[in-house]
Formats: C-alpha cells, sequence, structure tokens
C-alpha cells in the first residue's frame, strides 16, 4: 500500500515534467520558417518564388540582379508553381510572386480572410491566353482563325496521341485553362492532349515549326516563343465578364489579365528597401520579351540576360530604387 | 550499385509444379465461374462500377483546408510538426554553414582524404577530381546546398531505418509487421506522396528531407534485418556460452557481425536518397535539383546537365567510397594514427584555403558546357525526328509506337470487363506466389476500382506494360551480353552509371524532342531509367550459374548458344525474374513522371494535384500510383524474394 501513492508522486511529477518540456521548447511557429540557405554569409537574404515560364524567370532575373548589385541583397529562388508559390508566400517560405495570372480563391484565402499575403500592385505586363495556329499555317489557310472553322481542320492536325480527332496542345498542369471544357461545349472534333510541362510543349511546338507542320495549341502572350515562332491567335467567343465563372459550362475565351505581384505580408511591412524596390518593380511586355529571348534563345544565363538588360535601361529601374 | 544475391531456388520437379500450377487456376476459373456472371449482370460494362465507387474528393479537400486553417494554431503543428521542421532547418544549415565556412579547397581535401583513408590512393583522386568538376561547371554552391540536404536527409534515413531494421531483425513479430510496410515504402514512386508532405510543411527543405527519409529508409531497415538475422549460429552460440547478456550479445556479436549488411544498407540509402534530390526539387528543395528543374523550364538541356553531372559525380564517388569500405571492413591493421594525420593535414589545407582566400569558388574557374551540349542536341534533333532515309525518323517511330503498341494496348485494357482484370491478375500473382501475394495484388487492383481511377490506371498500366516490355528485351540482350564479355561489361559499366544517376529531368528535354509530346516520350524516358538495372541483374545472374554446370555442358558438346539456352538461363531463372520485378518498379517511378512531358493518365494527375495543390485529385492519383506498383510488385515478385532494392 505504501508503494502506490510513491508511483502516482512520481508519474504525476514525470506528467508534470514532460509538460512542462513541451511549453518550454515553446511553439514552433510553422509560418516563419525561412530556408537553410538564406542569409549564409550574413546578408540579408530575399527569397523569391520563380515559376516554371521564362518571363517568371525573366522577372526575377532582373529583380535579383539589381537586389544584389544595387541593393547588396542576396537573393535565393525557388522554383515553385503558382498555387503552391501562393502557400509559400503566405508561411513566409518565399518573399514575393512576381508575376500571377490571377487566382481568386487563393486571393480570398490568404489576402482578405488570413491577411498574411499583401499585394504588391501591378507588373506593367498584361498577360492573355488564347488559342494559337502557327502564322504560316493560318496564312495558307486564313479561316483557320476562328473557332467556327476549326472542324475543317481536324484532319491535318491529327497526331497519334489525339487518337481520330484533331490536337490541341495544351501546356502545364499548373496553368489556368477550360480548355476540356470548351472543346466539349463548343462541339469541337478536338482532343486536348496535355504536354505536361511548359518545357515539353515549347519543344513540340519548336519541332513541329522546324517541319511547318501545322498545330493547334493553348499559347500566351508575352512570351518569347512568339518571336521564333509566330502566332495567330484564333477567334473564340468572346469574353464576357463572369461567363467563365462555371468551370463546366464555359464556351467563351480567355480574359485579359493585367499581371500581379504578391508579397508576403510580413515582407511587406518590414521588408526595408527590399519590399520597397519590390513593390514600385514595373516594366513592359518589351522589356520582359527581350529578357525572356536572351534566357530562352540565346541561351544566356539569367544573370548575364539581366545585367545586358539593366546596362541598356537605367532609366527604366532608377525610378524602383528606393 | 549493390550487389544483388538472388538465392538460388531449389528446382521443383517440373510434374509437381504445373499440377500445382493447374490446381491454382482450377480454383480460380471455379470462382470466376460462380462470381462473374453476377458481377457482369449486376454491373455490366467494362469499366469498374460507379455504384463500387467512393468519392473521397470531398473529405480530402475538407482535409486540405483543414491543415492549412489550423497550420498556424494548432498544437499538433506547433509542438510536433513545427519542431520537426526547425530540427531539419537547422541541422542543414549548420551542415552548410560548415562546408562553407570549410571552403572548396577545404571540402575537396577533405573529401579526398576521407576517400584516401577508407578506399585507396584511387579513389581519393577520383573524390577530389569530382569535386573539383563541380566546381568548374559553376554549381558549387548547389552542390554544397545539395550535399547539405542530403548529409541531414542520409543520417535521419539511416537512424530510422536501423531502428526499424533492429526491431524486425531482434522480434520475429516486429518483422512480420514491419516487412509489408517496407515492401510498400519499397513500391510507392516517390513523385505520388510528396503533395501530402508539402500540404503539412509547406514547400522548403523539411519536405524534401522528410520525403527523401520515407523513399531511403527501406533498405537500411531491410539490409540490417538481415544482417541481425544471418549472423553465424555458432558465433552467437560461443558468445552466449560466455554468459553475456543479450544487450552484450547484440553490442558486442550480432551488431559487429553485421557489419557488411548495415555498410551495404548506408551505401543504398544514400543512392536512393540522391536519386530523390531532384524530385525533390518540385518542392522547392533548392540545390543542384532545382537548378536541374530550372534549366528544364526554359528548355536548357546544357544547363540541366551541367546541373546533373555533379549528381552523377556525387552519387559515383559516394557509391565507390562506401562500397570499398564495405568490402576492406575486415582487413586490420589501420591504425587510428593515420586517420589522425589525415584530419590534420585536411584541417591545415582548409585553413590554408581560408587564409588564401579560397572560399568561394573563383569566378572566372568556369567550363561552360552547356552550349556545346545544346548544340549537339539540337543537331541531334534535327537530324533524328525525322525524314532520316529508309528507317524514318524518332517522331515517325513514336507516332508508330503509339498507335500500333500504346493504343492497342490501353483499349485493350481498357475493353477487359473490370472483374476480369482482377481475374488476370490474381491468377498471375497466384502462379508466380502464394495466394497472399495474389490477394494483395487483387485487393490492390480493387482499390484503384474504388477510388474511382480505374480508366486512368489502365492507361498508366498499358505504359508501364510496353515499356517493361521493351525493357526486358533489350536489357536480357545486353545482360547476356556483358555476362559473356568482360570487356564489354568493363565498357558498360560506367555507362550504366550514368544511366542510372543522371537524374530523369534532365532527359525528359531531349526524349520530347526526338519523341514529341505524348506517351512515347514518357516510356523512352522509363526504359532508359530501367535498363541498366536490368542489365546488372541479368549479367550478375547469368555469372554466378555453377561453373560445373556449365563445364558439364561444354563437355557435352553444347555450342555455347545451347550452353546459354539450356543451361544458363534455366538456372539464372531467379535472377531473370528478381530482374523483371525491377523493372517494372523502375518503370512504374518514372512512366510517373512522364506527366510532365504528356504521358497523361495518373502522372499528370499527380504533377496537376501538385502545381494546383489540389490534394483530392494528386492524393487520389498517388494513392492509385501505389496501388498500381504493389500490384506489379506482387505479380511479379518470386516467393523467394527476401532482399531487393529499389535502385540497385
Amino acid at each position: 500500500m505504501r508503494l502506490r501513492p510513491r508511483i502516482r508522486t512520481t508519474s504525476a511529477l514525470a506528467g508534470v515534467a514532460a509538460l512542462t518540456l513541451l511549453t518550454g521548447c515553446g511553439a514552433a511557429d510553422m509560418t516563419k520558417q525561412a530556408s537553410p540557405y538564406a542569409n549564409a554569409q550574413g546578408a540579408r537574404t530575399v527569397t523569391l518564388s520563380v515559376q516554371s515560364w521564362v518571363g517568371a524567370q525573366a522577372n526575377v532575373a532582373v529583380a535579383q540582379y539589381l537586389l544584389e548589385h544595387e541593393l547588396g541583397y542576396r537573393v535565393d529562388t525557388v522554383q515553385v508553381d503558382e498555387v503552391p508559390a501562393w502557400d509559400a508566400l503566405s508561411q513566409g517560405r518565399v518573399d514575393a510572386i512576381l508575376e500571377d495570372w490571377g487566382h481568386p480563391e487563393q486571393e480570398q484565402r490568404y489576402v482578405q480572410d488570413k491577411k498574411t499575403i499583401a499585394p504588391g500592385g501591378d507588373l506593367g505586363v498584361t498577360g492573355h491566353i488564347g488559342w494559337f495556329v502557327p502564322t504560316y499555317f493560318a496564312k495558307k489557310h486564313p479561316d483557320v482563325t476562328n473557332w467556327k472553322n476549326l472542324n475543317k481542320y481536324a484532319d491535318l492536325l491529327r497526331t497519334a496521341e489525339s487518337g481520330g480527332k484533331g490536337q490541341l496542345l495544351d501546356g502545364s498542369p499548373s496553368y489556368v485553362t477550360n480548355d476540356k471544357a470548351l472543346v466539349k461545349n463548343l462541339d469541337l472534333d478536338y482532343q486536348v492532349v496535355f504536354a505536361g510541362s511548359e518545357a515539353a510543349q515549347i519543344t513540340q511546338m519548336q519541332q513541329f515549326a522546324k517541319e511547318r507542320k501545322p498545330f493547334l495549341s493553348y499559347w500566351y502572350t508575352p512570351q518569347w516563343l512568339m518571336e521564333k515562332v509566330p502566332m495567330t491567335e484564333v477567334k473564340l467567343p468572346p469574353y464576357e465578364e463572369g461567363c467563365d465563372a462555371d468551370p463546366e459550362k464555359v464556351a467563351c475565351a480567355y480574359p485579359v489579365t493585367p499581371l500581379q505581384k504578391y508579397l508576403n505580408a510580413g515582407f511587406a511591412k518590414d521588408g526595408g528597401k527590399a519590399a520597397e524596390f519590390l513593390k514600385r518593380f514595373t516594366w513592359t511586355t518589351e522589356d520582359q520579351n527581350q529578357v525572356s529571348l536572351m534566357i530562352a534563345q540565346q541561351k544566356m544565363r539569367p544573370e548575364e540576360a539581366a545585367k545586358k538588360w539593366v546596362d541598356g535601361h537605367e532609366s527604366v529601374w532608377k525610378k524602383w530604387l528606393p | 550499385m549493390a550487389t544483388i544475391t538472388a538465392t538460388a531456388r531449389k528446382p521443383a520437379p517440373p510434374g509437381i509444379l504445373t499440377h500445382r500450377a493447374v490446381r491454382k487456376l482450377l480454383i480460380l476459373a471455379l470462382a470466376a465461374a460462380v462470381l462473374a456472371p453476377i458481377a457482369a449482370t449486376q454491373w455490366p460494362g467494362a469499366t469498374w462500377p460507379t455504384a463500387l465507387t467512393v468519392d473521397v474528393s470531398e473529405p480530402l479537400g475538407k482535409a486540405s483546408d483543414w491543415i492549412i486553417d489550423n497550420r498556424d494554431t494548432h498544437p499538433l503543428f506547433l509542438y510536433f510538426f513545427g519542431h520537426v521542421s526547425n530540427i531539419v532547418v537547422i541541422a542543414v544549415r549548420a551542415v552548410y554553414l560548415a562546408l562553407l565556412a570549410v571552403g572548396w579547397a577545404g571540402v575537396t581535401a577533405i573529401g579526398a582524404l576521407v576517400a584516401w583513408r577508407v578506399a585507396g590512393v584511387r579513389l581519393a583522386a577520383g573524390t577530389a577530381a569530382a569535386f573539383l568538376a563541380c566546381g568548374l561547371l559553376g554549381m558549387w554552391v548547389p552542390t554544397m546546398q545539395t550535399l547539405a540536404l542530403m548529409v541531414v536527409a542520409v543520417l535521419a534515413s539511416v537512424a530510422v531505418g536501423a531502428l526499424l531494421g533492429l526491431a524486425a531483425g531482434l522480434s520475429d513479430r516486429m518483422d512480420r509487421v514491419l516487412r509489408p510496410v517496407l515492401d510498400t515504402m519499397q513500391v510507392l514512386p516517390a513523385f505520388a506522396y510528396l503533395l501530402p508532405v508539402v500540404l503539412v510543411f509547406g514547400i522548403g527543405v523539411p519536405a524534401a528531407v522528410l520525403a527523401t527519409v520515407v523513399y531511403a529508409a527501406p533498405p537500411m531497415a531491410r539490409l540490417t534485418s538481415l544482417g541481425l538475422r544471418g549472423a553465424d549460429r555458432e558465433v552467437l552460440e560461443a558468445v552466449e556460452s560466455l554468459g553475456t547478456t543479450a544487450r552484450q550479445r547484440l553490442l558486442t556479436a550480432r551488431i559487429p557481425l553485421a557489419r557488411k549488411e548495415l555498410l551495404l544498407g548506408v551505401n543504398q540509402t544514400i543512392m536512393m536518397a540522391l536519386s530523390m534530390a531532384v524530385i525533390a526539387s518540385v518542392i522547392g528543395a533548392g540545390g543542384l535539383g532545382d537548378r536541374v528543374y530550372q534549366a528544364l523550364a526554359s528548355v536548357d538541356v546544357g544547363a540541366a546537365l551541367a546541373a546533373g553531372i555533379p549528381i552523377v559525380l556525387l552519387a559515383v564517388v559516394l557509391d565507390r567510397v562506401t562500397g570499398a569500405a564495405g568490402e576492406r571492413l575486415g582487413e586490420s591493421g589501420k591504425s587510428p594514427v593515420t586517420w589522425l594525420y589525415a584530419l590534420v593535414v585536411a584541417a591545415a589545407v582548409a585553413l590554408a584555403g581560408r587564409l588564401a582566400g579560397f572560399l568561394d569558388w573563383p569566378d572566372g574557374w568556369d567550363l561552360n558546357i552547356a552550349e556545346p551540349v545544346n548544340r549537339a542536341v539540337d543537331w541531334m534533333t534535327a537530324h533524328l525526328y525525322s525524314g532520316v532515309p529508309v528507317v524514318g525518323g524518332t517522331a515517325d517511330w513514336a507516332a508508330h509506337f503509339t498507335s500500333w503498341v500504346l493504343n492497342p494496348l490501353r483499349e485493350g485494357l481498357q475493353w477487359l470487363p473490370w472483374w476480369s482484370v482482377l481475374l488476370i491478375v490474381a491468377a498471375l500473382a497466384w502462379l508466380i506466389g502464394t495466394w497472399r501475394t495474389a490477394l494483395t495484388a487483387v485487393l490492390a487492383m480493387a482499390a484503384i476500382g474504388v477510388l474511382g481511377v480505374w480508366n486512368p490506371s489502365l492507361d498508366t498500366l498499358s505504359q508501364v506494360l510496353a515499356a517493361v516490355a521493351v525493357t526486358l528485351v533489350v536489357g536480357f540482350a545486353t545482360g547476356i551480353a556483358a555476362a559473356r564479355s568482360d570487356r564489354f561489361e568493363r565498357l558498360l559499366r560506367p555507362v550504366l552509371d550514368v544511366f542510372q544517376t543522371m537524374p530523369q529531368f534532365v532527359y525528359l528535354i531531349p526524349v520530347v524532342a526526338l519523341f514529341g509530346v505524348g506517351r512515347a516520350p514518357a516510356v523512352a524516358a522509363a526504359v532508359v531509367y530501367a535498363l541498366p538495372a536490368v542489365v546488372r541483374i541479368t549479367a550478375q545472374g547469368l555469372r554466378q550459374v555453377d561453373p560445373a554446370a556449365m563445364e558439364s555442358a561444354r563437355s557435352l558438346g553444347a555450342t555455347s548458344g545451347q550452353q546459354l539456352r539450356q543451361v544458363q538461363l534455366p538456372l539464372a531463372r531467379p535472377a531473370l525474374l528478381l530482374a523483371a520485378n525491377q523493372g517494372v518498379v523502375l518503370v512504374l517511378a518514372v512512366v510517373i513522371i512522364g506527366g510532365l512531358v504528356g504521358g497523361g493518365a495518373l502522372g499528370y494527375q499527380v504533377v496537376f494535384g501538385l502545381a494546383q495543390g489540389d490534394l483530392a485529385t494528386g492524393l487520389v492519383a498517388g494513392a492509385a500510383i501505389v496501388c498500381l506498383g504493389l500490384m506489379l510488385d506482387r505479380v511479379t515478385q518470386p516467393t523467394e524474394r527476401r532482399t531487393t532494392k529499389k535502385g540497385a
């Protein structure tokens, strides 16, 4: 009988000890964890997210170059798709997204409700998604540029992958697309083939262009490939506000999107010069395309391309510096 | 890579074998005769009946929302995941800062000296050259990031694996419990479970390290358990007779006796962790993998290769050094003094490097390989893509392969009534294994149906089957050639090393450039990746055929072709089966990544889930892949298989 209370006290003590140990360790804030590679050599670090398309790389390359050479920051880049990038942004894993194509759900969740992400203003570039055919093909068959005539050309656009139908080449799964619904609702004799990544899609389009074969592809502007493989847009039923509200019933074109920047809320407030700089960063489609072409077509390293652009456009970026 | 010793199968008299097989088939036929008509009338149509599916997208969506909303406040995250994540970040950071502090000269010197002590002069020179090459390629900093991540991930995997292995090695009950768990962990294609890890930990290093541990711990656990169980009975008895306690026996006899297996386990863990380094770049792990992935985005094969080569070099060096360490284990005569000298020298070099300012890799010392590589790739694709006289171009082959092989295969599989697919799976798994393996396989396949991804899964399956067929034909042929010619094997070895360790992402663009977008490039990439393992296992199996049997065949005047067909191949059957099994598992892993080049089906859904943060799509597809992997593994798994290693 004498043993029992002692056991109880020891176990109670152990429990208390465990609890104090736990609380002593304190809460680990999952929202404030930077990369282990950040600030490695004592420099202030900014972490930028890069999306898989080259335009996004161009933004980041120029921002990185200026942050490093004009403002003395160290810049880490993380390659991540848009939606996970929003998540990473809210957790502070990255400090900024420089080019967002419109994600109303994420905006509602993180900007409006949780307030962990702050808008960073316009990038200055306007994005547009659409269906494109190569211009050499459009010149030969001018009426292909209207969706109403697309079924006539399904045979020409057939590939092994699309089975008996015409192929509509789609790209990365991270892109905003209604193409499957569009094909169905517009009654088109086409099969959407997902290239799975923009790299695969570009490679395929370049191969087609090399042989001057016709193709029909989901594509967007601004995009450097346009300079290399000129493309003409196929007219879809015009976009009206709200016509894409129900993803199942979409039967209209894609909207024109002024691309946005977003910053982590904490960073936007306390990020000092870097945050100020990123908020002021705006440039034009032509500027972005110049850098993109250097990266993707001339295979320059992003930092070299950025340097070349920066050297020639002082008047543009001087305004961004805080 | 690691040696795989297939246990020789006791040749059963053919009469009994066929008898048993016939009986199994009869039982199945009977079951089918009863159940199939019911199934066919109850749920007509070929695809899995919707009545038997469970829609998990709503609960999964809710779970995903819950995690996102509670990640910053719930105690589970604050007091557990948060700390786990912090510890990982701190550990990786510590290693990374240490590597940076030592500088490139110091890291190279330490690497070389360690290699010298454990593996000899030649490997020391190789190690130094490999490190310098990483610097020359302009990849010093990413290499150090990857190395830091690897050190932590490998240590964690080894610790976790060793603990599990210890449990399984010492307790039969734990062994029974753990075996299916480890089996499952090994057939999981890594791509499939990135999404849940990301959801909990967010993108970045902690998620990457944890995903790596899941992937890399099983071989360690398996080999630890194997080593403990394989300890020499007589030695153990002798130790026991000395009156030692169980713990003493473990520490002084069983673990030391299992050293070889333990080291092999470490070796395997390192290899798998490295192969994960690139896949983890999809979730923002940084380092070399990230460079490969970013280069892929700008369609720059040269730059991807420049980041891929350091990974290959790291893999080869680490493999050879740990392998040599394993072989030298028994040797005595290593005094700790030489280690001390080595350490002093390394410290001196590091210090000298520091004082001389050799910390960061010098800017001018870069070798630009991207340009020539890109030119070569451009030339190749320009000349091979189409219009090659007589044979046609690669694009034509791909189109033919798609329309003549992949399409009929897919349509055939999707045309088969769902219950007949289950029956076929059951029959195959039962014929090669036990009723347990058959049951697992059938349940796995049924789970796919229940999850509501029957058709995409069969699409993926058709790609796997086509790729495995090509891999086995080419792999067996090459393996036979390698087994018969030492010279050929020597020439082949580095090629296989490169194929096996080169990140798959590097050759995704070339395969698209050659074969166009679609399932064909996915199959091509899978074949390239799975081939080395099949070739290696085949060659080794053939070489291990009892020399006496070969001798007697030769003395009977058998031609070399007859020897091969009638002696070597039948005797090497277990090895060939193992090769097929490994081929299937590896092919599946890459066919999934093929989602990035137009492979569609489950792979695309996983990529989609990751890209859109869509847990329902991604996780269901991931689970289906796991089930598919389990099913394929069971269907091709010889009963006697004891140890296999993914990526072996």
